[in-house]
């Protein structure tokens, strides 16, 4: 007996000093950040609240209210649909809808843009058929615009909803839905009371995640110029060469991104789902009928229609029109590059996500909450402003620990960590700890304790607990955890930009390359590879959700 | 078991990527594109078997100098506006150069009096407008742009882009800041569309009928001239230099800057040195159709087509020091909204 508490309470401590670490390692940039907030320039907000922040303040919110209504409502409605019922396509739809979020937004909005404007295809079109000639001849609408935003930000970012929808959905025991139908209640409503507030933990996060992105985005709002907040931090950074300045309007941000986070969580704190630890019972999908049918096929095509198979064919036509110029040593360099540093990050934020989640649980104190709080800030900052946190934190450790070897050595030790391929990697790490966080969290949140007081009545280390009981059960949500971040990484701009070593370029980089001397067509074939490399995760790990329910199943 | 070979196979590319030094070595921190510099680093490269380390990023840039300080890898900094030279310098990121053949070749106005930033180019800020809908000698000058015969033809990219800052704040410089705010409404209220895309969009804009007149840098339209898909739009408009009866045209320049803690000191001269000299400067002219600092350099043909003009000869440390100020203007008159 003695020995086992030894062995407890020595393991727990492990735990909570690996989360500690994590902790300050990812805080550092944020901090630094805040600490540069204090020295600004000049006091830029006597002529901001006078001239543009009420515009900045209101487009973010009619960005923020618009795409998290378009986020929600086709990310539940789709995970709901493809997991409860049986109608044409199913399959293949609930796999389909997946793939949008492989398109980065700023692709999406070039593509769509070179579609829709006044030199495109369709008004080309419009115009053949009609007759007309000049712009002022007719109306049409303007894709560069609030709802052109919405939507096509919409479009891309739904699938963080629909992936913890889903997996939410898939992880619920269907006790509870059986229990309400058995009660006569109609598919809508056990939709409504049961399924919804069950998954909430799930869609919420995913909702916060898709919410975060868009306040942070700089790219898409830049090209269809949109003044949000995020373009107001950049014009008082660089126009008005005030970092301080900029750093205390991402500090406003962060601060209300956690308000809002505050909000949700103390809202939902009373209601824990667990699922039982009993057996499953295999969910039988309801095969609709008649118009039903065709009706939940047609709303799950939509956003599929649109957020990907429209631009993929743009995206091939214009990868094989310029193959020749595109496929070359270099290209394939950079699409090493790019793949190697997704994957390593990827896993890296799944394992550290697995170990604070589980932290959590042994630890029921506020002190790993708030670690693990601390650990997710790096994704409410914009990718730029925490790469400069993570440029000016690397160089203080680098020319301090440089100095020390200088002055007690004698000899230099230079730049250890800065313009490294690790700089990029730790950089990831801490923007998307946030999303492996949230997903290992919400699939943790639905393992019911009474598995844990199990194990240690068996006389079980936690570390033991953890592979044997816990690791089986979370792995959905792990796995989503890896292919989210991983599609992330292979997206990810302002920080790789900006921390990169000498010469070397991703993908992300390389379009973003072409997108600025204006030939975006010479970058479809990366932007494709993306996609594609996006899909191979996809494809592997969405098997591996379907079926895991069933394996709990066969091992339950 | 996956997962370790995963990681030692991390470690030797992360070793592979942050080591190498090669003794002819340069290291370039650039804002610049990529596409507009690689032909001179390659033909520098060539020449001097020197290779060229490049890093391209717009945001964060000094950031990352300063922060590298001493031990900073950068030896030379490229940029494409004379507001980044100057903040550069401001910040205590360079070092003067002395060079007999960088002061010979740009001439003074073109570089720092104290020889820490040097133009390499020099462009016009230009408008045009449609061959079909605007008569020539309509439109002569930047102030006429507010002259409410114009209303609802004019384009241009956002009122907070460098090259737009920069117009606004020579317009400080000549007129006062009154006088240009209400220049700076003026041009607002006369604009066709909210102001978005690039300079090449603007020419686009003219073209497809959205409106008449736009203010653009030169080259961007010798670029299209080159280009058979944007060559139709670039035969639809003119070319005005502005201001030919008073001060002349709004220039900017690219330039660069020897960082402050060059380790790499005398390939970095190499290459400021080669980047000055008449056949990096024929590259500058001939590729990216950008108004070569050197005089005798020949332009490229659709720019020489369009004759010799009177520039202004402002001062572009004054340009730079109100640039803060036209930011703001641009907030004030909602330029953007």
């Amino acid at each position: 007996m003695e020995r086992i508490r030894v062995r407890l309470h020595y393991g727990a401590d492990v735990w909570q000093l690996s989360v500690a670490v994590a902790a300050v390692v990812a805080a550092l940039p944020v901090i630094t950040i805040l600490g540069l907030s204090f020295s600004p320039a000049e006091n830029i907000w006597p002529h901001l609240i006078e001239t543009a922040l009420p515009r900045y303040v209101g487009n973010t919110l009619i960005l923020v209210v618009g795409v998290g209504a378009a986020v929600f409502l086709t990310g539940v409605t789709t995970a709901y649909l493809v997991t409860t019922f049986e109608f044409p396509l199913r399959r293949q739809l609930e796999f389909l809808l997946l793939l949008p979020f492989a398109f980065p937004s700023y692709v999406i909005a070039y593509l769509y843009t070179d579609l829709l404007e006044f030199s495109g295809p369709v008004q080309g079109l419009l115009r053949h058929l009609f007759g007309w000639e000049l712009a002022r001849d007719y109306w049409f609408p303007e894709i560069r615009s609030m709802g052109g935003a919405i939507l096509l930000m919409g479009l891309v970012l739904y699938p963080y909803v629909y992936l913890m929808a889903r997996a939410s959905f898939l992880e619920q025991s269907p006790h509870y839905r059986d229990a309400c139908r058995l009660m006569g209640r109609s598919h809508f409503r056990t939709f409504l009371f049961v399924s919804l507030p069950v998954a909430r933990p799930a869609v919420a996060i995913g909702v916060a995640l898709a919410l975060m992105e868009t306040v942070n985005d700089i790219g898409t709002v830049e090209f269809f110029s949109i003044q949000t907040l995020s373009v107001g931090l950049f014009d008082v950074w660089l126009n008005m060469n005030n970092l301080g300045g900029a750093a205390q309007i991402s500090m406003v941000t962060l601060t209300f991104i956690l308000i809002l986070i505050g909000v949700e969580y103390s809202g939902r704190r009373k209601a824990r789902f667990y699922q039982s630890s009993g057996r499953f019972i295999p969910t039988e999908r309801v095969a609709l009928a008649g118009g039903f049918k065709w009706g939940a096929s047609l709303l799950c095509l939509l956003p599929v229609l649109f957020g990907f198979l429209v631009p993929m064919v743009v995206l091939v036509g214009n990868s094989v029109a310029y193959f020749d110029q595109s496929w070359t040593p270099a290209f394939r360099s950079y699409a090493a590059n790019s793949l190697f540093v997704s994957l390593t990050v990827a896993i890296c934020c799944t394992v550290l996500a697995v170990v604070i989640s589980y932290t959590k649980r042994l630890h029921r104190g506020n002190v790993p909450l708030a670690l693990s709080r601390l650990v997710s800030m790096g994704y409410a900052v914009p990718g730029s402003v925490l790469a400069v946190g993570i440029v000016v934190s690397l160089g203080w450790i680098d020319n301090s620990l440089d100095g020390f070897f200088r002055d007690r050595f004698g000899f230099s030790t230079g730049l250890l960590l800065s313009g490294s391929a690790f700089s990029i990697i730790l950089a990831y790490v801490i923007r998307f700890m946030a999303i492996s966080i949230g997903n290992v969290d919400s699939s943790f949140s639905k393992v019911s304790t009474s598995i844990d007081m199990a194990s240690r009545t068996l006389g079980y280390a936690p570390f033991k607990t953890l592979r044997l009981y816990h690791l089986p059960l979370i792995k959905g949500g792990a796995l989503t955890a890896v292919l989210i971040v991983f599609v992330d990484c292979m997206k990810e701009l302002p920080a790789t930009l900006l921390l990169r070593p000498f010469n070397f370029e991703t993908l992300a980089t390389h379009i973003y390359q072409a997108a600025s001397d204006e030939q975006i067509e010479r970058a479809a074939l990366g932007a494709l590879f993306i996609v594609l490399a996006g899909l191979i995760p996809v494809i592997l790990i969405s098997r591996t959700i379907s079926s895991s329910r069933q394996l709990f199943q066969r091992s339950g | 078991m996956k997962l370790k070979s995963l990681l030692a196979g991390s470690i030797v590319s992360l070793t592979l990527v942050s080591g190498a030094h090669a003794a002819g070595e340069v290291n370039v921190y650039s804002y610049r594109q990529q596409e507009l510099i690689q032909p001179m680093i390659d033909a520098f490269s060539a020449r001097h078997d020197i290779d060229v380390n490049v890093i391209f990023a717009k945001k964060g840039m000094l950031e990352k100098l300063m922060s590298e300080g001493a031990n900073s890898p950068a030896d030379v900094l490229f940029t494409v506006d004379i507001g980044r030279l100057s903040d550069l310098k401001n910040a205590g990121l360079t070092q003067p150069v002395g060079s007999a053949a960088l002061d010979q070749n740009i001439p003074s106005q073109m570089r720092d009096a104290d020889s820490h930033w040097f133009g390499l180019t020099s462009r016009a800020r230009i408008i045009v407008a449609s061959r079909d809908r605007v008569e020539k000698g309509a439109i002569t000058s930047y102030e006429e742009l507010a002259d409410s015969r114009f209303e609802g033809l004019i384009c241009t990219r956002s009122g907070k882009h460098p090259y737009m800052v920069a117009l606004t704040a020579s317009m400080i410089s000549v007129h006062g800041e009154a006088e240009a705010e209400k220049w700076l409404a003026g041009v607002r209220d006369n604009l066709a569309r909210k102001p978005q895309s690039n300079d090449r969009g603007q020419v686009k804009a003219i073209k497809e009928g959205e409106c008449d007149i736009a203010i653009i840098n030169h080259y961007y339209l010798a670029l299209m001239l080159a280009n058979p898909e944007q060559k139709p739009a670039a035969d639809s408009i003119y070319v005005v230099f502005p201001n030919q009866k008073d001060r002349g045209t709004h220039m900017n320049i690219s330039g660069m800057a020897m960082a402050r803690h060059a380790p790499n000191r005398d390939n970095a001269l190499k290459l400021m040195e080669f980047l000055a000299s008449d056949a990096a400067q024929q590259m500058y002219a001939e590729l990216n159709g950008e108004y070569p600092v050197k005089s005798g350099i020949p332009l490229s043909k659709d720019v020489r087509q369009w004759g010799d003009f009177k520039r202004d000869s402002l001062d572009l440390g004054d340009v730079a020091r109100h640039r803060a100020e036209a930011s703001k203007m641009a907030d004030r008159v909602n330029y953007d909204g």
